[in-house]
C-alpha cells in the first residue's frame, strides 16, 4: 500500500513539476518584433507614438509603471521608485528611490535625475517640446531633498496623479546631460533600462542587448531584442507566421489572428483585451439641425451597438460596447447600467422608434441628408463608417460619406466645416482624467470637434478629477457619462477597439493590457526553447 | 404564313423596307463581329445600369450581418461581402457608377479636348504653339498620376472623379482633333466662311467641328474603357467614389483584400465585371475606329 502511495505521489509530482518547470523563466535568446512605425526622435517626453515606445522603452525606466501582470493596465507598480506615500491633505507625494541604479554610462541614478526629468516634462524650458505637460498642471513643484527621495507638491488633491506618473513616456534621463543640452535625448539613447542601445539603422531596425548591470537583479531574461520597422501589415503577419518574429505589440486584425491560428496551431498563443482606443462621432453643434439635442440623441439611438459588436468584431479591430471608460477597468460603467443610456438600450426596435420620434419632433424630415466625414484609414474607420451609415438609414437618414486623406483630416476637423465626423481617442493608460478630457467644452479643449460649451460637464470633470475617494469619483463619472452620451449626446461612442496579439507560444512573461503603449520594457519577457 | 423573298429584287426590296439604323447595325455586326460582341456587352451593361433597381435582387446598401461573407448560393448568387451585402446587387448597381463616371469623364474630356484642339488649329501661329506646349506638359504625366493629382487637390466623390479622369483625356483628344482640324482649316469652304465675314466662333462651331466628329467619337469610345478602369483604380486606392456606394473598384479594396483567401468571391466578381466592361468598350472602340477610318475602309 505504501509503495502504491509512493508511486502515485511520484506520478503526481512528475505531472505537477513539469508545468512549474516549464513556467520558470529561461535566460537567453533574442526577441524579434515588427514595429509598424518608426520613432520621429528618441525623446519620450516629446513624442506621442508607439513607434517610439516599442523600440526605445527597453532602454529606460520610469518612476512608476503599470504592473506588468495586470491585464487592466491600471495597477501602479514600483519601478525606479520602490515605495511612495501621500500626505494627509493629499497634496504631497513622496517617493523613495531604489539604491544602486546605474545609467548605462556607469553613473548612479539619484533623485536629481528624476527631478531634472520631471522638470523637463512639466516645466520645459523655452524651445523644448513636452507633449504631455498639460497632464501635470496640478503639480506645483518637484523637489529632491535627499539623493533617494523625490517629492511632488500639488496645487490641490488629485485622484489621477499617480496614474499620470505611470506614463510609459516619462523616461528618467541623466540630469547632467539635460543641464548641458536639453535636446540631447532627441538624438541619443542612454537610460537605466534592462537593455543597452546597440544600433538604429533608419528604416530597418533597432537593436538592444542585455544590460548586465541592471538594477533589478536577475533581469532581464533575454540576451537582446531586435525591433524591425515594417509598415505593411501583411509583412508583419508573414513575419510571425514564418516564425521570424515572435510578436507584434500593437495588434492584428481578427482575420490575421484566424490565419495565424490556422497556420501555426499550438505554436501561436493569442492574448486579447479591450483596447483603450475608440472612434467617436463628433457632431458639430454649430451646424443645424445638430444644435438640437433631440437630433443628436436620435443619431445615437439609431445605433444598435450590440449587433454591431457581434458583427464587426469578425472583420475589424473593434468589439466592446463602451461608455467613457474602457470596459472591465475600475471606473467603467457595468453593462446593465450602461444599457440604460440612450443608444445602449437592449431593444434596437424601441430605440429606433424613439430616434424617429425625436427626429420628427425636431422637424427633421424623412430622408434628411447629411455628410459624414471620415478619415482615410481603412481599419477600423472604414467598417465603422459603413456600419453607422447603414444604421442611420434605418431611421430615415440619408448619409453620404466624405473620406479625407489622413494627413489632412485633422486640419479639416479644425476648420469646423463638417456636420458629423469621425473623431479619435486613444490613451496610453486607462484613467478618467485622460479619457474624459476629450469631452470638455471647446474653450477648454481645442480638440473638441463637436464645438460645444457645456459648463455643467466641465464642472463634473473637475469634481471627479479632485475626488480622491474612488467610489465618489465613480459616481461623478456616471453623471458625466450620462450627460455627455445621453442627455446632451454631445459625442457618440462607436465601439471600443479590441486588441488582438497573436504571439509565438515560445514567448512568456508578457501580459496584454488595454494600451499598446504599456508593457514594453521587456524586462520580464523570456523565450522558451 | 408570309412567303420568303425568292429573287434578288425581293431581297433588295426587303432591305429597302428595313429601317436604316438597323441596316447600319447589321452591316457593322457582319463586317466586325468582335465589335458587335463589344457593343452587345455595352448594351447589356447599359440595360443593367438603367434597370438596376428592377433587376437587383437586394438593396445594394443594406447590411445583413446574418449573411456576412456567405459563399455564392441560391440566395446570393455571387455571395455576400463582409457586411453581408449581396454582391450581385452591388455588381449590378456598380455598372451604373462605372457608366456614369466613364461616360461623364469621356464626354467632358472629349468636349474640352475637341474645343481646345479645333481652336488651336484654327488660330494657328502663337496660339497653337502655346496651347500645344501646355498640352505637352500634360502629356509628361502618366494618366493615373495626373488623375491622382486632381483628386488630391479637389477631394474624393463622383464629381471630382469625373473631372480627374477627364483631365488626362483632354490633351490626347486635343492633339488628335487638332491634326484633323489643321486639314479642315485649309478647306475652301472655311476660306469662304471667313471671306463671308463669319465670326471665329461660328466658323469653329458650325464649319470645323462637325467635320472632325469622327475622331472625337473614336477617342471618346476608346477612352470609355480606360475611364472605367481609371475609376476602378481610383476607387481601389480609396480616392474615387466612397462607401457605401456600389462601385467595382471600391468592392475590390479593403475587406476583399483581407478576405482574399477565405472569401475570394468578394474580389473575383467585381474584377470580372471590370474586365468585361473594359473588354467590351475596347472591342467596340477598335471596331468603330476601323469602321470610320477612311484608309482602313478603302483597304
Amino acid at each position: 500500500m505504501r509503495s502504491l502511495v509512493h508511486a502515485l505521489a511520484l506520478v503526481a509530482g512528475a505531472l505537477f513539476a513539469f508545468p512549474i518547470q516549464a513556467q520558470s523563466p529561461r535566460y537567453g535568446g533574442e526577441l524579434v518584433f515588427p514595429v509598424p512605425s518608426e520613432p520621429p526622435s528618441y525623446d519620450g517626453h516629446r513624442e506621442e507614438t508607439f513607434g517610439l515606445i516599442h523600440p526605445i522603452a527597453p532602454f529606460y525606466n520610469t518612476l512608476l509603471r503599470v504592473d506588468p501582470n495586470d491585464k487592466s493596465g491600471t495597477k501602479p507598480a514600483p519601478s525606479l521608485a520602490e515605495s511612495w506615500s501621500v500626505s494627509q491633505d493629499g497634496k504631497t507625494y513622496t517617493f523613495q528611490l531604489h539604491r544602486g541604479v546605474k545609467f548605462h554610462d556607469g553613473s548612479e541614478m539619484t533623485s536629481k535625475d528624476v527631478k531634472a526629468s520631471y522638470d523637463k516634462i512639466i516645466f520645459p524650458p523655452p524651445g523644448v517640446g513636452s507633449t504631455r505637460k498639460g497632464q501635470y498642471v496640478v503639480v506645483e513643484s518637484v523637489e529632491a531633498p535627499e539623493p533617494y527621495t523625490v517629492v511632488f507638491r500639488l496645487k490641490h488633491p488629485s485622484g489621477s496623479f499617480i496614474a499620470s506618473l505611470l506614463s510609459p513616456y516619462n523616461f528618467i534621463y541623466k540630469a547632467d546631460i539635460l543641464a548641458k543640452d536639453p535636446h540631447w535625448y532627441e538624438t541619443h539613447i542612454m537610460g537605466t533600462g534592462p537593455f543597452t542601445f546597440v544600433e538604429h539603422v533608419k528604416g530597418s531596425h533597432v537593436v538592444g542587448k542585455k544590460n548586465p548591470n541592471y538594477w533589478d537583479k536577475g533581469k532581464p531574461y533575454l540576451d537582446g531584442f531586435r525591433a524591425v520597422f515594417m509598415r505593411d501589415t501583411a509583412a508583419q503577419v508573414a513575419a510571425v507566421r514564418g516564425e521570424r518574429a515572435q510578436i507584434q505589440f500593437r495588434g492584428f486584425t481578427p482575420v490575421a489572428r484566424n490565419d495565424l491560428e490556422k497556420a501555426l496551431g499550438n505554436k501561436i498563443t493569442v492574448q486579447e483585451s479591450p483596447w483603450d482606443c475608440i472612434l467617436l462621432v463628433a457632431i458639430n453643434h454649430k451646424k443645424k439641425p445638430f444644435d438640437d439635442p433631440r437630433v443628436r440623441r436620435a443619431l445615437t439611438l439609431a445605433l444598435d451597438r450590440y449587433e454591431g459588436s457581434k458583427a464587426l468584431s469578425r472583420i475589424a479591430i473593434v468589439k466592446e460596447v463602451a461608455g467613457v471608460q474602457v470596459p472591465g477597468t475600475p471606473f467603467a460603467t457595468p453593462p446593465d447600467e450602461l444599457a440604460k443610456l440612450a443608444g445602449y438600450w437592449r431593444d434596437p426596435e424601441k430605440s429606433r422608434a424613439e430616434a424617429r420620434r425625436l427626429l420628427k419632433e425636431a422637424g427633421v424630415p424623412e430622408g434628411f441628408s447629411f455628410t459624414f466625414m471620415n478619415r482615410g484609414i481603412p481599419m477600423p474607420y472604414e467598417p465603422l463608417g459603413v456600419w453607422m451609415i447603414d444604421q442611420w438609414r434605418k431611421v430615415g437618414l440619408n448619409v453620404t460619406q466624405r473620406v479625407i486623406e489622413p494627413a489632412a483630416y485633422f486640419g479639416s476637423l479644425r476648420k469646423g466645416e463638417h456636420e458629423v465626423a469621425m473623431d479619435f481617442q486613444c490613451g496610453y493608460i486607462v484613467e478618467p482624467d485622460l479619457d474624459m478630457y476629450k469631452f470638455l467644452s471647446s474653450s477648454r479643449n481645442p480638440a473638441n470637434y463637436g464645438y460645444y460649451e457645456d459648463p455643467v460637464l466641465d464642472q463634473l470633470y473637475d469634481k471627479q478629477s479632485q475626488a480622491t475617494n474612488p467610489e465618489e469619483r465613480k459616481k461623478i463619472i456616471r453623471e458625466f457619462e450620462k450627460r455627455v452620451l445621453d442627455e446632451q449626446a454631445h459625442y457618440l461612442m462607436t465601439l471600443q477597439w479590441h486588441r488582438i496579439i497573436p504571439h509565438s507560444s515560445r514567448l512568456h512573461g508578457w501580459t496584454i493590457t488595454p494600451s499598446h503603449y504599456l508593457n514594453n520594457t521587456l524586462d520580464t519577457v523570456w523565450l522558451s526553447p | 404564313m408570309a412567303a420568303a423573298p425568292q429573287t434578288i429584287e425581293d431581297l433588295a426590296r426587303a432591305e429597302a423596307r428595313r429601317p436604316r439604323w438597323l441596316a447600319v447595325i447589321l452591316d457593322f455586326a457582319r463586317q466586325r463581329p468582335l465589335g458587335a460582341v463589344g457593343a452587345a456587352i455595352i448594351v447589356f451593361m447599359a440595360l443593367l445600369a438603367a434597370g438596376a433597381g428592377l433587376v437587383a435582387p437586394y438593396d445594394p446598401l443594406a447590411n445583413d450581418y446574418a449573411a456576412m461573407l456567405s459563399a455564392p448560393s441560391a440566395a446570393h448568387w455571387l455571395g455576400t461581402d463582409s457586411f453581408g451585402r449581396d454582391l450581385l446587387s452591388r455588381v449590378i448597381f456598380g455598372s451604373r457608377t462605372a457608366l456614369m463616371v466613364g461616360l461623364g469623364a469621356s464626354l467632358l474630356g472629349a468636349t474640352i479636348g475637341s474645343a481646345i484642339g479645333v481652336t488651336s488649329a484654327y488660330f494657328a501661329g502663337r496660339v497653337d504653339l502655346l496651347v500645344q506646349r501646355v498640352m505637352d506638359i500634360f502629356f509628361a504625366f502618366p494618366v493615373i498620376v495626373l488623375a491622382l493629382a486632381v483628386v488630391a487637390i479637389l477631394g474624393t466623390g463622383a464629381g471630382n472623379v469625373i473631372l480627374a479622369i477627364a483631365t488626362p483625356m483632354v490633351p490626347r483628344c486635343a492633339r488628335v482633333v487638332r491634326s484633323s482640324a489643321l486639314a479642315i482649316r485649309e478647306m475652301p469652304y472655311v476660306d469662304a466662311a471667313r471671306a463671308s465675314g463669319f465670326g471665329h466662333a461660328r466658323i469653329i462651331l458650325r464649319h470645323m467641328l462637325p467635320n472632325v466628329m469622327a475622331p472625337i467619337l473614336i477617342m471618346a469610345t476608346a477612352f470609355l474603357g480606360e475611364a472605367i478602369l481609371l475609376e476602378a483604380s481610383l476607387s481601389f486606392l480609396g480616392l474615387g467614389v466612397q462607401e457605401p456606394t456600389a462601385a467595382w473598384g471600391l468592392m475590390l479594396r479593403g475587406a476583399a483584400v483581407e478576405f482574399a483567401e477565405s472569401a475570394p468571391w468578394m474580389a473575383i466578381f467585381p474584377g470580372l465585371a471590370i474586365s468585361l466592361a473594359v473588354f467590351g468598350f475596347n472591342l467596340f472602340g477598335d471596331s468603330l475606329r476601323d469602321a470610320l477610318d477612311p484608309r482602313l475602309r478603302t483597304q
